[in-house]
């Protein structure tokens, strides 16, 4: 017999149109989410093609610059409030904090980790609910590399709020340490202007009864694309992460979402809504909740809910759901993507409210599930201001 | 003195099966401050005259007018009917989630009266109106119809019309599904609008029961699409005692067909 490497034979594969079936050696893609590829170093991943499955709802050719340009990974400017029990500070790549809580899976993640000269670190370690916000907002039209660590020191209660504004070709690596009995919200708010490019990783690492709340918020960017993955490695971790974001014409924002649940009697709760409104509007909504062996006990559910309010939008939404255990508490997930509801609007306009205030309300319920979320009162106040300032666009 | 006008009325809606007609040629004037009973069996178009009215885009109207005081009504848009002060208490009201009833009702106040309402006497009113009709005051943080009971969401219907203040209300099969407390609950509310500010009332019922707590000036027997006999209070207590047979009979037309 000769030698000849093959691929165990899967059930129900067969040909496909994404390429690599038809080659000779019978390519079989990753079955496993833990078990794609990392590495800290962009020349260890293969060149992107655009067909891969990570990356074949993203407009490459717009964001490759960010893939393989060269990025300027120096310190920007950025303004933080001045809270007690949180600091911030720039500290060295080569500094112990760094990657302690994930390893990029794909080739952008990885160029602005080769990138990156000094990382933003973000530290809370007060009881008394810090409420911070690290704003940027002039990072400018150069090709960036973004390095972030939050740590939330054990036991420690806060809040982070990441807001970005302004001009940006930014690829960047957000990594997020909650230490045991930490109990952190982060929240992600992309506000950028309309040519911005934003490509960004979030590696969260949950310790034992720690909780975090993770909240993205994409309004403004020509191509926003988030990928949060949270990683619950001691008992009773406990993760909730929600996300709203509101595509207008021509505009890209895709989240990718992955919860690895690897320590037993986790939690977790996935809930993304979004909205879509004008000509080559498109959102990608990619959850993967894994429920590793060693997981009993395990409680997840993860939904997205898209409203088109248009044509000529598109909205991908593709949940799944991995479990590698036979004992767990719970696991579901939904997905629903659908037009605006004609009875909702003959109900509201039968009592007299126009139709333009009408889609302003129903769009504005249907959002305000994770706007909700946001318990900085100010933060939530404007945030349903850039809302309103969206719907305007609606006609 | 407010009056509509409903003369030849013709509506047919789109199905799967193509075009049916619905309402057949119905003529009806209601004076504000009266109450009209619309009875009949099911499928005779009761629905279809109350969505009409309030202008739901998927009956389409082929024949006839509907005027309030000489305006044209078909021509206005579903907001503008309501403006205009029709009120249409619906018998499946939909779920509005993330809109709080407060909100909602603050918003078709401001609507209706083209101004918002003085924070103080409004407050006052929806607190009057929600105890009148026996409804917990968590009720107005919960989302529009979002959860509601049967009963709940037809006292949330009556909630509006009583805050709203209409010129006239169709109440379609709002006794429907109520228990006999909800019921005379539901009627009580009715019965105070009508008396506070004069309100015409269309009530649109399958059943006797409700007419036992709010009582019809004048009863219309509706029979596949059109006014098959008009009275009196008295021709609902024939209806209660002989029911629609005898029109079914008459008239050998299929009456159980359109919802």
């Amino acid at each position: 017999m000769s030698a000849v490497t093959t691929t165990p034979e899967q059930h129900g594969i067969k040909a496909h149109s994404d390429g690599g079936w038809d080659a000779a050696e019978k390519v079989v893609p990753v079955q496993t989410r833990s078990d794609r590829f990392t590495s800290f170093v962009h020349g260890d991943f293969p060149e992107v093609s655009g067909r891969e499955a990570d990356w074949k709802l993203t407009p490459v050719e717009l964001v490759r610059p960010l893939i393989d340009g060269a990025l300027d990974g120096s310190p920007y400017d950025y303004t933080a409030t001045d809270v007690a029990g949180a600091t911030v500070e720039w500290i060295d790549r080569d500094s112990a904090r760094v990657g302690i809580a994930g390893t990029p899976e794909e080739r952008a993640s990885a160029n602005a980790w080769t990138s990156f000269e000094k990382a933003l670190s973000i530290t809370v370690t007060g009881e008394d609910a810090a409420e911070l916000t690290v704003a940027r907002d002039s990072l400018g039209t150069g090709l960036r590399a973004g390095h972030t660590i939050i740590t939330a020191r054990a036991n420690s209660v806060a809040t982070v709020v990441l807001q970005n504004g302004g001009a940006a070709q930014l690829s960047e690596n957000v990594e997020i340490v909650v230490e045991d009995g930490a109990h952190l919200t982060v929240i992600s708010v992309q506000e950028w202007d309309d040519a911005s490019i934003h490509l960004a990783s979030h590696f969260a690492r949950v310790g034992r009864d720690a909780r975090l709340r993770h909240i993205i918020v994409s309004l403004g960017g020509k191509v926003v694309r988030i990928n949060p993955s949270t990683h619950l490695v001691d008992q009773g971790a406990d993760a909730e992460l929600f996300g709203v974001y509101f595509a207008d014409a021509g505009q890209h924002l895709e989240h990718r979402v992955y919860v690895n649940h690897v320590a037993p009697n986790t939690r977790s709760r996935v809930t993304y809504k979004g909205a879509l409104n004008g000509e080559g509007a498109h959102t990608v909504w990619v959850g993967d909740v894994l429920i590793g062996p060693k997981a009993a006990g395990t409680d997840t559910y993860e939904q997205n809910r898209n409203l088109v309010l248009s044509e000529g939008t598109r909205a991908d939404s593709i949940p799944n759901l991995e479990i590698q255990t036979g004992d767990i508490a719970g696991a579901g997930h939904a997905s629903a993507t659908g037009r605006f509801d004609d009875e909702q609007l003959f109900y509201l306009m039968a009592r007299g409210i126009t139709e333009r205030e009408a889609r302003r309300l129903v769009v504005l319920g249907f959002l305000s599930e994770i706007v909700q979320k946001v318990g900085v009162g100010e933060l939530h106040t404007r945030l349903q201001a850039a809302i309103e300032a969206e719907l305007r666009g609606v006609a | 003195m407010s009056t509509l006008v409903i003369s030849d009325l013709h509506v047919s809606v789109e199905t799967d099966q193509g075009t049916k007609n619905i309402l057949k040629g119905v003529d009806l004037t209601i004076e504000q401050g009266s109450i009209h009973a619309i009875m009949g069996p099911n499928g005779s178009g009761k629905s279809t005259l109350a969505y009409t009215i309030a202008g739901h885009p998927k009956y389409k109207v082929t024949r006839g007018s509907i005027t309030l005081d000489g305006q044209d009504v078909l021509a206005m848009t579903v907001d503008a009917r309501a403006r205009a002060g029709l009120f249409l208490a619906m018998q499946y009201p939909v779920e509005i989630p993330g809109v709080t009833v407060t909100n909602f009702l603050k918003t078709a106040k401001t609507a209706i009266d083209g101004e918002a309402p003085s924070i103080r006497s409004w407050v006052k009113d929806i607190k009057t109106s929600m105890e009148a009709l026996r409804m917990d005051k968590s009720f107005a943080e919960r989302n529009v119809n979002e959860g509601f009971s049967g009963g709940e969401k037809k006292r949330h219907e009556i909630l509006q019309l009583e805050l709203l203040k209409p010129a006239f209300a169709i109440l379609d099969e709002t006794d429907s599904g109520l228990d006999v407390d909800a019921l005379k609950i539901v009627s009580e509310g009715v019965n105070r609008a009508h008396e506070n500010t004069g309100l015409g009332v269309l009530l649109i019922t399958h059943y006797t029961r409700i007419l036992r707590y709010i009582h019809p000036d004048f009863v219309h027997v509706f029979v596949d699409g059109r006014v098959a006999e008009e009275g009196g209070p008295e021709l609902a207590e024939r209806l209660e005692n002989e029911g629609y047979d005898r029109y079914a009979l008459a008239n050998g037309s299929d009456v159980a067909s359109v919802g």
